[in-house]
Order: structure tokens, then C-alpha cells, then sequence
């Protein structure tokens, strides 16, 4: 721009010289002040805008931060000169716990190493053989004496603050009272305890290969006086020689290993029935330790081979024993550097665990999302030991020499990963991989299925109907509109199409869902008999137009056909639904959905992917017909002249002329349309079930991206996965509408361009 | 163009003479069937646009117009006969296999029966207000003059017929005109209840809200570390302010026990169609009308009584009955919000980016990125909102200015503020973009004129061309103003509520209350139609809003179009 500075603007007016600077100056300034003003203005508008995508981002960024730790200074337990047989840390990772051999508790400074209080077990002298984990997220252990016997003990942090510090106080507790449980004629190789408020259930295997299993059962009477039943021990049947026992927190199902022959006894000890020996697995290698996942349905395994495999009990799918639980090999995890597992630790709330390895590394792995999240080098001697704090932000690694390192675990988002996101996974308590998306439930150790696949299955589903429904209708009519009509109709028809944009998207959903579902519900015969019809109809309603009078034909202009049309066509679509009915009834048996099922077996829904096709269709019909409509008028007058004129027919010259012209603007059109279907949200969030599917029927519903966010943002917490995953599914929103529109725009300036010179 | 247009009509015929014109070879040869099609299309676009508009009113007005009551005997087979009074809503052909999956012993005589849905009102007694009726089984229809329709604060509608008024449990001696009675009495009543209404949630709101500023401060001092005993100057005005106001209370509270005493004085009996006579306290009658003794202008004047009713009131029964008004202000002042932000800023933007900003590749990209912004789904923003807004900004204010009354977040939480500033990133797009297209549109011309006047490049803006510019960005805040009051799925997630307690702006200092929650049109819509209770009661009031909805944003963008045109035939002449 060619712009005269006021500073050389010639000055005609005397009296400004006159006058001097005086009258000169407070105006420069002014302009000067504008500018600033302007640019700041307009700067800050941008930048704001720009912001929407910055900040996307950075909600989006911590999800593929990966994890780290922190590692704390080693520090050498204070031990009570017995072997060490379990170590755990509080909640707040100021206190950690070490229980050795001869029942002694030493609770320590996990930064200092000092020894904060002792506490002995009520054990009489007896050793303790193993201690195991009853129910971690409460910190209840169970010691397998000796002897045979079992305590069952508590670990309780109180919290105090005096002075505004943090005070904890470790004390030791006896749910079952502190006399010790008879349970075997000797010591126990391994053991598994689990207890719920009503039962109490022992699992433990002596040096013999034998298998002992004794249930407590507590009743309690309408008085409130409760009354504890004893079962007789029973020895199960050992196929193999266990030497790892683990039991499900609901005392369903129990886990024999067999560790040098590498198999695992699957058995089912559902209370009332005899407990039943379902199959042995073959793990294929020799195994070294084995954990329960939180949430208590999958066990990890560790195998001498560097090789970690996750199993659970799931049910056959097809073959001749469907519908039998077997235990599933879901998916393996290998260690890296050809180390071999010592130990591991799993998270008390999540489904992550932690393994040791002999070369003193601990690898954080996730569960259901397959990966290796983090690995770092500890120690310098192998991996005894590792437990989780409760909130699983401190991770103990003990030594084998006694020396225990603690660390700061952060990992805030280990659930995602790319195979998670997109591919099938094996969800726990389900019999195969699959697409899922649920995010939240009732219960606090739910497995969070954050599947992507589903709701952007969903997504383009719902913009493939809509689109097949708007395309055509949007650019014929645009074709014609801007080809064929008389300009006087013109000017009332495009607006009006045009305005159809501006309805609310919530009223269209509405509609869609209150009107349109129940409307297409119960005429869904004249649903298709009406799109059959239609498009036969009306050429052969042409044609004998054509072949009608000349007086009749006169009375109506050239380029007013669509105003002729529209009777019609409202009549054809009114004879449609007449006669469905009667249809329905001869036809289908008076329901033509329960026909469909019968004899198609097609499913139907009543909020369905047909209602939002249509209705998202409307949506769209007049972004696409506005611009196609623009494009097509514009395209110059005396290409299509000239056509005319060498004899083409109109339809030659549209087909030969027009639209090869246009296509381009055509193309952007309807990006633009599929950039709104996508991120539409009140259509589809009240037009179709939101379930997550992944088929693509045309009577079943969708749950889309978009919908999906206004549904769960409300009730997600802030900084969360599923909190960060929604704003991931809006990231792919925004980046896609944006994709398209600029496609869109820049394919359209170019055409504007070319018309220009043309 | 025109004559273009006709040039291409007028072709059609000439080029087919020479041939077989009328076979239907010849008709397919010419490809007129497809330009049928393609007109097909255009009336199909053209048909939904129509039909969408008419479906809204039609299903939407009905509702307040007072429809006839039918009485008549229900006879289903192998059932007791049942005595309805009904509202007869709408009629649709069912076929008799759908029917009898439904449980209805119909016969087979026929392939379809018509099926009523009837709203039969009396919940209270009945239990469901709306249900549906095979048309057969509804035998001895009339339609009783006296039958009259009562509107209630809850259970909803009533239907039935007057049969006494007592005052204080005694009958009162009505004469010869039971109803002009009754009605005198609803008047009383109405007034009474306006009265009580007044003082409920005018005096004694006000009143909640001092105390509530009470406790406030006095939670600021401790945090200030101002504590009874080292100041307590503050604390003793603390105290007197709480006095005033909980003497004030008493004060009201006796006035509002005379009027609840008076208002309960009135009961009306009524009879139900089965014989059955019910009481009902006057104080729980908002209206009441007859029907079928009204003649057309009556009952066109009533229909216009109950749709002003609907726009001014508020809503009652889960929003299932009575009005929008606290949704239609609640629209209104968030778009007004909305527009002192938008507006300025659209305008500074499209101002740097046309007169400003050196043209160039930058500036272009810029230009179509903000372009396609108006694009990206408006979900994203409300994402944007939450997430920025409202948990970001908001959760600092809080902390920074209203540490008080932490942990209850004030402007941490979604509200009107952060609802409009979210629609205002929305519509910024659309502003700047109708704005620059209006400044493109001056000529040079005038620019250069000015300046080579010797006024400076901002004297030139201000007195030249933002004036001629002014109809564009007009425009452009009307599309926005359009496209903010229908703009649901954000608001769902910064700020808009089912229910508001109370309204955004009112006599209480600071009057505007930013951090409020709100009320909205569109999201009433969504709410009461899919979240609400009683389905088929609420959805006449759906339509309603909707239509409601539909006129208000068709109104505003016919406005902007109509500016647009006017616009352009302004600088036609300009350039011309």
C-alpha cells in the first residue's frame, strides 16, 4: 500500500504553520496512539486465538511425558539380625516397614534410615516363614509361622499434627486377634491369605508338593452376635509341585506355580463348592515370581528368561468349549538388557507393576496399555524386594545386601499408549481384545478403557451418513441454483437455504431426536419406499411434462422447474407414508423392525445413525450448497456461452464446461461440510444413544468425539488421564476442522485466482 | 447474468428442434432428466427448510391454545369401562401387529387403528397425565360446556368440574354463578401468592445475601490475621450489620405468616369424571379456564394470555410447566456480555490486519487461519473455556481476590462471565472477518482523499472510514449475536445450569453478578427435552422455546442480510 505519511502531508492550511507545533503535535501523537493500540489490539486478538491451540497442547503434552524417578539417597535398614521377608512404605512415604524372620517389625525413616519404633509379633518364639499380602490397599499382611500357623496383622500409620507438623505414628493391629491361626502340620513353602468382612480364606503349600486350603466363615445372627465357622483343611489335588501361591481377593480362583517347572495350577475354590482343579498352563519357561495386578483379576508372572507375562481367567470364544473359563495368556512384557527378574511390585490402585531384575534395574511397566514406561539402575546388587507406597508415588527397591534405595515414582499418565489408543486390547474380565471406550465406573480399581478407535469410528460415521444424505442434495441443488433457475427464484431460494445454516444445532437435534427417531420408527417402510420413489419419479415426472401440452407447459418460465417440482415431490413423500403403513402390514407382519431382526437380523435402534444422518445432513446441506452454489455461479459467463453456442446442450455444457471449472470450489465445499459434521456435537449427542460402537449400521447409534467430550468433561477430574485423554480427542478435533477448512480455503483462493484471469 | 441465465434457458428448446424431440430416447440424449434431479434437489433443500419451520411452530403453539376436553367412556375388551376426560393432543395410524406387541387385545379386522395420545391430566390421581388410547375403544364422546381445566402449582393440570368453594372449611353460597366466583377467588389468590413472591424472593433474598456478605467478611478478617480480640472495632460492626438484618427477617417473617394465613383461606371442591370429589387449597391454583364454554376470540384471547405467561414467567415442576423467562434473560444478557467483548476486540483485529499489518504471505496465512477458526467445532472453545477460563484464571482469581470464601470457588467454577468470553473467542472470527470484508470494500479513493486532506492515518480511520465501515461490522456482530444465542455444547460446559437459583443481574450490590450461574435457551431445550421427567408434558414447551429460539436467530440474520444488501448497493454507488 502506497500510503502518504501525515508527516509529509503538504501543509495547506496557513494556520498550522502559523500555530507551529502546538496545534500539530497533540494529533501526531493521536495517530501514534492508534497505531500502538491497533497493534496491540490486534496482536493480542491473534495470540489469543492462537492460544486455544497452545493451550490444547499443553493439556495434551503430559500424556506422552513418560515417567521418571527420583531416587533417594540409599539408606541401610535397621535390621533385627533375622533375614528380611517384606518391606512396604506409608502413604505419605515418610515411614517404611521391614519385617524379618523372627517377627519383628522395624518401622524406619525412609530418608534418614533411623529407626523409628519396633514392634514383635505375637508369635511365641515361632519364626516366620513368609509374609504375604492380604489386602495391600489397607496394608493387611498375613505371616505364615513355622509351625503352620498364620497371623494376620495390620500395618496402621496414624496422622497426627501437632504443632501444624506431620506426625506419624506406626502401630501394628490383629483384625483376627493375636493368637495365631492353625492352619498346616508344617511350615509353608509358600502362602496366600485373603479375607473379606465375612470370610477368611488360607492357601498354602508345604516342601512335600502338598496343597492345603481352609476357609473361615463368618455369620453373623439378627442379634449382631457374629459367629465364626471353621472348614476342615482340605488337601487339594497337585498335579505339579507348587512353590507360589496366589488367591484371588474374592477367593474364587487360586494360582498354583510351579516356579522350576514353569506351569500353573488354575483352580476354582468358589465357596460352597468343592474346589475343582480347572487346568494346569504351561508357562514355558521357568518362573521366578508371580504378583497379583490391583484390582485382583490379573496375575503377572516373571520368567527366569527375562520374559513377563500377564494371565487371567477368561472364558473360551467359539470351538467346542465355549462359554469354559480357562486361564488366558493375555500379553507378554520383556525385560531389556537380557536380565532376568527377580522381583516385582505392583501399584496398589492402577495396573501398573514394577520388576527387579539380578543387574539391580527396575523397569516400570503398564498393563493394559503393553508397555515399558520407564527403567532405571537402582542398585548395585540384584533386586530382593520392591513394594509401592499406596499412593504409588514411592517405589522401595531392596537389595539383596540390605541396602534399600527409595524413589520418587512419577508417572501420572502410564495408561496411554499408541497401540492402546488405536488397536484392540484385552480389557480384564473380558474373553477377547477389543475397541472400548469407558472411562469411568462405580468402583475405584476399575480398569479405565480409554480406546480411541470407537468414538473416532463413531466420529466418521456419523459424518459418512450425514454426508451421503447432504452431498448430493447440496450440489444438484447448488447445480441448479446456479445453472438453471430464474434469477427472481434465485433470489429467494439461496438465502433461504442459506438461513437453514443458521438454526441452532441443539433445535436440529431436537427435532432429530424427539420428532425424527420416533417418526422414522414407525415409518421406516416409508423411509425407503420415499427414497426409492423419489429419484424415479421425478425424470419420468419430467418427461411427461415434456410431452405435455404447450399451453400447459408455457404457463410455467423457464427456470422455475424446482417451484413446479415442489408439489410434487411433497406429494409423492405424503403417498409414500400413506400407503407404508398397509405396506408394513401385508409385508413385513405390521413391524418391520422385528422383521428385519428375524429374518435380516439386523439390530435396530431408535436413535440410529439414519435419524443423525439426516439430521447432521440438514446441518451440513447448507454450508455445501452456499459455497458450491458460489463456485458454480461464478464460474465465467462466456465459457459457458461459448459452448451453447457450438451446440452443446445445457446439461453438455454443465457436464463439459461448468463443472470441470468449478470442481475445484465444489471440492472445498464440501470439506467444509465435513469439517462441521465432524465437530458437531448437539446433533449427535441427542439423536443417538452415545454408546461407543464400532460397527457401521445404519440402525444402530454412535457415540462421537465430540459428543463424548460434553458428556464426560463435566464430571472429569481436573489433570487427570481421562481428563487429558478428552482433551486429546478435542486436539484431533481441532487439528482435523482446521485441516480441512484450510484445504478448503486455500483450493478455493486459487480458484478465485483463475476466475479472475480466465 | 440474467441474461445469461436466460440465454442457457432459451437454448434448451432450439438445439432439440432438429431432431426426435419427444421419445424418451431423445429426452434421456438431451440429459434433461438430470437437470430434473438436480431441481429435484433444490426443492428437497428448499421443502426441509419450510417444513423444518413449520413443524417447529405448529408442534410448538398448539400447546396454548385451550383445546376442548372430551368426556367419554373408555371400553377396552375384557376391562372395565373407565370414565376420561380428556385433552385429545394427536392422532396416528398404528398397524395392529405393532399394537398387539404392545399388549392391546385388538382384533384383527383391520391392518391399521388410529391411536390417540390424550392427556388426561389429574396426576395427582391418576398417576401419568399423558396416555395412550385406541380411538375405537373411546365411545359416548361429548364435550361439557362446564368442564373446566385448572392449572396448579404442582401435580400439574387438573380436569374435572366445579362443585363448591368453602372459605375457612365452611361452604360459601355462590348463587347463581359458581364460576364468575371462582374466578374472583383465583384473582384473590393470584394476588396473594404475587405478594408473598415479592417479599420471599425480593426482601428476604436480599436479606440471605447480606448475611452471606456478613459471614464473608468476617472470614476476610481472620484471614487477614485480624482476630476478636486484637480488633474489635470490625467485629463488633460485623455483629451490628448481622443484627439489622436478622431483625429486618423477623419483621418479614410475621408479614409473611398473615399472607400465607389469608392465602390458605379458600379451598375449591371439585368433582373428577368418575364421581369422586376432590379439594383442592386455592393457594395451589395458578388458573383456570373452560374449554369447550369458550367461543374463537376468547379462546384466541386466552391463547395469547398463556403465551405471554411462557415468556414471563418462570419455570415450575422441573421445568416441565410454566415459563422461560429466566432462560430467555439469561440468553440475552450472556449475548449482551458477549458482544462488549467481542465487538471492540473483532474490530481492533480486522482493523490491524486491513489497515495495520504489512500485506504479505503473514498476514494472508493469518487471515485464513482466523478464517477457518470459525470452523473448528465449538466443543473445542467450551474445552478451552473450562479448562483456561474457568479452572486456570478463574482458580487464580479465587485465590488472589476471594480467598474468603475457599474452598467454595467463586469464580473458579463455570459462570456467565467465563461463558460469554468462551463465546466470545467463538464469534471473534465472524466479526473480524465481516469487518475486514467491509473495510476491503471502501474505495481507495476516500482513504486517499482524506489524507491527502491532511489528516493523519487514525483521523482518517476514525471520521472516514469506520463510519462507511460501520454497517459491515454491524453484520458481523449480528451473524455473532446469532450464532452465540443458539450455541449449546460450549455453555453445557462454562456455565449454563437446568436451574438457577437466581438470576445473574438484581438489586443487590454489584447488581451484575458475573460469577453466576445461568439459564439458556438453547440448553433448555436440550435439558428438558431429553432430561426431563415427564417427557410428553414437557415436550409442547420444548417446541415452544425452540420456535421461540428459531424466530429470535431467524430475525437477526435476516437484519444482517438485509444490512449486507443494503451495503452493497451503497458502495455500488460509490464506486459507480
Amino acid at each position: 500500500m502506497t500510503q502518504v505519511s501525515p508527516a509529509e502531508a503538504p501543509d495547506r492550511k496557513p494556520r498550522s504553520i502559523v500555530a507551529g507545533s502546538a496545534g500539530y503535535q497533540p494529533r501526531y501523537l493521536k495517530d501514534r496512539l492508534a497505531k500502538i493500540v491497533v497493534l496491540i489490539g490486534g496482536i493480542g486478538v491473534i495470540a489469543a486465538l492462537l492460544l486455544i491451540f497452545v493451550y490444547l497442547l499443553t493439556e495434551v503434552a503430559p500424556l506422552f511425558a513418560g515417567a521418571a524417578f527420583e531416587a533417594r539417597p540409599a539408606i541401610t535398614v535397621p535390621d533385627d539380625g533375622s533375614p528380611a521377608l517384606y518391606v512396604a512404605a506409608e502413604e505419605q512415604g515418610e515411614v517404611g516397614t521391614r519385617i524379618g524372620q523372627s517377627g519383628v517389625l522395624n518401622f524406619f525413616d525412609l530418608h534418614s534410615g533411623a529407626l523409628r519404633a519396633q514392634v514383635a509379633l505375637p508369635v511365641g518364639g515361632i519364626a516366620l516363614q513368609r509374609v504375604v499380602d492380604v489386602a495391600p490397599e489397607r496394608s493387611v499382611l498375613a505371616g505364615g509361622l513355622v509351625d503352620g500357623s498364620v497371623l494376620i496383622f495390620q500395618l496402621d500409620y496414624k496422622v497426627t499434627y501437632p504443632d501444624d507438623k506431620r506426625l506419624i505414628t506406626p502401630s501394628v493391629v490383629y483384625p483376627r486377634g493375636e493368637a495365631p491361626l492353625p492352619f498346616m502340620p508344617q511350615a509353608p513353602v509358600h502362602l496366600a491369605v485373603r479375607s473379606s468382612d465375612d470370610a477368611l480364606m488360607l492357601a498354602g503349600a508345604d516342601a512335600d508338593g502338598n496343597l492345603y486350603l481352609k476357609s473361615f466363615e463368618v455369620t453373623t445372627s439378627l442379634m449382631g452376635d457374629s459367629e465364626v465357622t471353621e472348614s476342615a483343611v482340605q488337601k487339594l489335588p497337585a498335579p505339579v509341585k507348587p512353590d507360589l501361591l496366589l488367591l484371588e481377593p474374592e477367593m474364587r480362583w487360586l494360582y498354583a506355580i510351579d516356579k522350576a517347572a514353569g506351569k500353573i495350577a488354575f483352580y476354582r475354590v468358589n465357596g460352597s463348592e468343592a474346589p475343582k482343579l480347572i487346568e494346569v498352563a504351561d508357562a514355558d519357561a521357568p518362573i521366578v515370581d508371580a504378583h497379583y495386578l490391583a484390582g485382583g483379576i490379573s496375575i503377572i508372572v516373571a520368567h527366569r528368561d527375562g520374559r513377563l507375562s500377564q494371565w487371567f481367567p477368561a472364558r473360551q470364544q467359539g470351538g467346542a468349549n465355549e462359554g469354559e473359563t480357562y486361564l488366558a495368556h493375555v500379553r507378554d512384557f520383556q525385560l531389556e538388557n537380557g536380565a532376568t527378574p527377580t522381583a516385582i511390585g505392583a501399584e496398589p490402585r492402577r495396573r501398573g507393576f514394577a520388576v527387579g531384575d539380578d543387574q539391580g534395574r527396575v523397569s516400570l511397566f503398564y498393563a493394559t496399555s503393553g508397555r515399558l514406561i520407564h527403567q532405571q539402575k537402582l542398585l548395585d546388587t540384584s533386586v530382593a524386594a520392591l513394594a509401592f507406597n499406596p499412593r504409588a508415588q514411592l517405589l522401595l527397591a531392596l537389595g539383596t545386601d540390605g541396602r534399600l534405595v527409595a524413589t520418587d515414582v512419577h508417572n501420572e499418565h502410564p495408561e496411554i499408549s499408541l497401540s492402546a489408543l488405536w488397536g484392540k486390547v484385552w480389557y480384564e474380565s473380558y474373553d477377547e481384545p477389543k475397541l472400548l471406550w469407558q472411562s469411568s465406573s462405580a468402583s475405584a480399581d476399575f480398569e479405565p478403557k480409554f480406546s480411541m478407535a470407537p468414538l473416532a469410528l463413531g466420529t466418521l460415521k456419523g459424518a459418512f451418513y450425514a454426508m451421503i444424505f447432504a452431498v448430493p442434495i447440496a450440489v444438484l441443488g447448488a447445480i441448479f441454483t446456479a445453472n438453471f433457475m430464474s434469477p427472481e427464484m434465485r433470489q429467494v431460494v439461496k438465502p433461504a437455504v442459506e438461513v437453514l445454516a443458521a438454526l441452532p444445532s441443539v433445535i436440529l437435534g431436537f427435532l432429530a431426536g424427539l420428532w425424527l427417531a420416533p417418526f422414522v420408527e414407525s415409518n421406516l417402510p416409508g423411509m425407503f419406499l420415499a427414497l426409492l420413489l423419489l429419484p424415479l419419479a421425478v425424470p419420468t415426472f419430467g418427461y411427461l411434462w415434456m410431452r405435455a401440452p404447450q399451453r400447459v407447459r408455457q404457463s410455467v418460465p423457464m427456470g422455475w422447474e424446482a417451484a413446479l417440482l415442489m408439489p410434487v415431490i411433497a406429494l409423492i413423500v405424503w403417498f409414500c407414508f400413506l400407503v407404508a403403513k398397509p405396506i408394513e402390514a401385508l409385508a413385513f407382519g405390521g413391524n418391520m423392525q422385528a422383521w428385519m431382526d428375524h429374518v435380516l437380523g439386523i439390530g435396530y435402534d431408535q436413535r440410529n445413525a439414519l435419524v443423525v444422518g439426516i439430521a447432521m445432513g440438514v446441518a451440513v446441506i447448507p454450508v455445501v450448497f452456499s459455497i458450491a452454489e458460489d463456485a458454480i455461479f461464478s464460474v465465467p459467463k462466456h465459457l459457458s456461452l461459448g459452448s451453447l453456442a457450438l451446440g452443446a446442450t445445457p446439461w453438455q455444457t454443465l457436464i463439459g464446461v461448468v463443472l470441470p471449472t468449478a470442481s475445484p470450489g465444489i471440492f472445498s465445499a464440501i470439506m467444509i461440510g465435513l469439517g462441521r459434521a465432524v465437530g458437531e456435537t448437539m446433533i449427535v449427542l441427542m439423536a443417538t444413544g452415545n454408546t461407543p460402537v464400532t460397527d457401521f449400521s445404519l440402525f444402530s447409534g454412535m457415540r462421537t468425539l465430540a459428543a463424548n467430550v460434553a458428556v464426560e468433561m463435566p464430571e472429569s477430574e481436573v489433570g487427570s488421564t481421562h481428563f487429558r485423554m478428552l482433551f486429546l480427542s478435542g486436539l484431533v478435533l481441532f487439528l482435523f476442522t482446521f485441516f480441512f477448512n484450510t484445504v478448503a480455503e486455500v483450493v478455493r483462493s486459487r480458484l478465485r485466482r483463475k476466475y479472475s484471469s480466465l | 447474468m440474467a441474461t445469461a441465465q436466460q440465454e442457457i434457458a432459451a437454448a434448451m428448446p432450439k438445439t432439440l428442434v432438429a431432431q426426435d424431440t419427444r421419445g424418451v430416447n431423445a429426452y434421456i440424449k438431451s440429459g434433461a432428466p438430470y437437470v430434473w434431479v438436480t431441481a429435484a434437489a433444490i426443492s428437497v433443500a428448499f421443502i426441509i427448510t419450510l417444513a423444518l419451520l413449520v413443524l417447529t411452530a405448529t408442534r410448538g403453539l398448539p400447546h396454548f391454545w385451550p383445546a376442548d376436553l372430551v368426556q367419554g367412556r373408555y371400553q377396552q375388551p375384557e376391562r372395565d369401562a373407565e370414565s376420561l376426560l380428556v385433552e385429545i393432543r394427536s392422532a396416528e395410524e398404528i398397524t395392529t401387529a405393532r399394537l398387539r406387541d404392545a399388549g392391546l387385545a385388538v382384533t384383527d379386522d383391520k391392518p391399521l387403528h388410529q391411536r390417540l395420545l390424550v392427556k388426561q391430566a389429574n396426576r395427582d390421581v391418576n398417576g401419568v397425565d399423558f396416555r395412550y388410547l385406541l380411538s375405537d375403544w373411546l365411545v359416548e364422546r361429548s364435550e361439557p360446556a362446564d368442564a373446566v381445566v385448572l392449572e396448579r402449582t404442582e401435580w400439574g393440570n387438573f380436569h374435572g368440574f366445579l362443585a363448591g368453594i368453602d372459605e375457612d372449611g365452611k361452604p360459601v353460597d355462590s348463587g347463581a354463578d359458581l364460576w364468575a366466583l371462582f374466578q374472583q377467588r383465583v384473582d384473590r389468590a393470584n394476588e396473594l401468592r404475587s405478594k408473598l413472591r415479592a417479599i420471599e424472593k425480593g426482601r428476604i433474598g436480599s436479606i440471605n445475601y447480606a448475611i452471606e456478605r456478613v459471614r464473608l467478611d468476617q472470614r476476610r478478617l481472620q484471614l487477614d490475621g485480624r482476630t476478636p480480640e486484637n480488633d474489635p472495632a470490625a467485629y463488633a460492626e460485623l455483629d451490628q450489620r448481622r443484627k439489622e438484618q436478622e431483625a429486618a427477617y423477623q419483621g418479614l417473617r410475621g408479614e409473611l405468616d398473615l399472607i400465607k394465613a389469608e392465602l390458605a383461606r379458600d379451598t375449591v371442591r371439585v368433582r373428577t369424571v368418575d364421581g369422586s370429589e376432590v379439594t383442592l387449597p386455592l393457594a395451589k391454583i395458578l388458573d383456570a379456564y373452560r374449554p369447550n364454554a369458550m367461543n374463537l376470540l376468547q379462546k384466541t384471547g386466552y391463547f395469547f394470555h398463556r403465551l405471554w405467561k411462557f415468556v414471563s414467567e418462570e419455570p415450575r415442576e422441573a421445568n416441565t410447566e410454566g415459563g422461560i423467562f429466566p432462560a430467555i434473560f439469561g440468553t440475552v444478557l450472556m449475548v449482551l456480555l458477549m458482544s462488549v467483548v467481542v465487538m471492540p476486540f473483532g474490530v481492533l483485529a480486522a482493523l490491524y490486519l486491513r489497515e495495520y499489518a504489512r500485506q504479505g504471505v503473514v498476514t494472508q496465512s493469518i487471515r485464513i487461519a482466523v478464517n477457518n477458526l470459525a470452523g473448528v467445532p465449538s466443543i473445542v472453545y467450551g474445552m478451552f473455556g473450562l479448562g483456561f477460563f474457568v479452572y486456570f484464571v478463574g482458580g487464580n482469581i479465587d485465590r488472589a481476590l476471594y480467598s474468603e470464601s475457599l474452598p467454595a470457588p467463586t469464580f473458579g467454577t463455570p459462570g456467565i462471565l467465563w461463558s460469554s468470553l468462551t463465546l466470545a473467542l467463538l464469534t471473534l472470527p465472524v466479526v473480524i472477518v465481516a469487518t475486514e470484508e467491509g473495510l476491503a470494500r471502501i474505495p481507495r479513493s476516500l482513504r486517499e482523499a482524506s489524507l491527502a486532506l491532511g489528516a493523519t492515518k487514525a483521523e482518517t480511520l476514525w471520521r472516514v472510514v469506520l463510519p462507511m465501515a460501520s454497517p459491515a461490522m454491524m453484520t458481523g456482530l449480528i451473524l455473532a449475536i446469532a450464532r452465540a444465542a443458539g450455541e449449546v455444547a460450549p455453555l453445557m460446559l462454562v456455565g449454563v445450569v437446568k436451574l438457577a437459583p437466581s438470576l445473574p443481574l438484581d438489586g443487590d450490590f454489584p447488581y451484575l453478578h458475573l460469577e453466576r450461574k445461568f439459564m439458556h435457551l438453547g440448553f433448555h431445550i436440550y435439558d428438558v427435552g431429553f432430561q426431563s421427567p415427564n417427557v410428553e408434558a414437557a415436550r409442547p414447551l420444548v417446541y415452544a422455546t425452540a420456535f421461540l429460539l428459531v424466530l429470535v436467530i431467524l430475525a437477526l440474520n435476516l437484519t444482517a442480510i438485509s444490512i449486507r444488501n443494503r451495503l452493497r448497493e451503497r458502495y455500488k454507488a460509490l464506486e459507480g
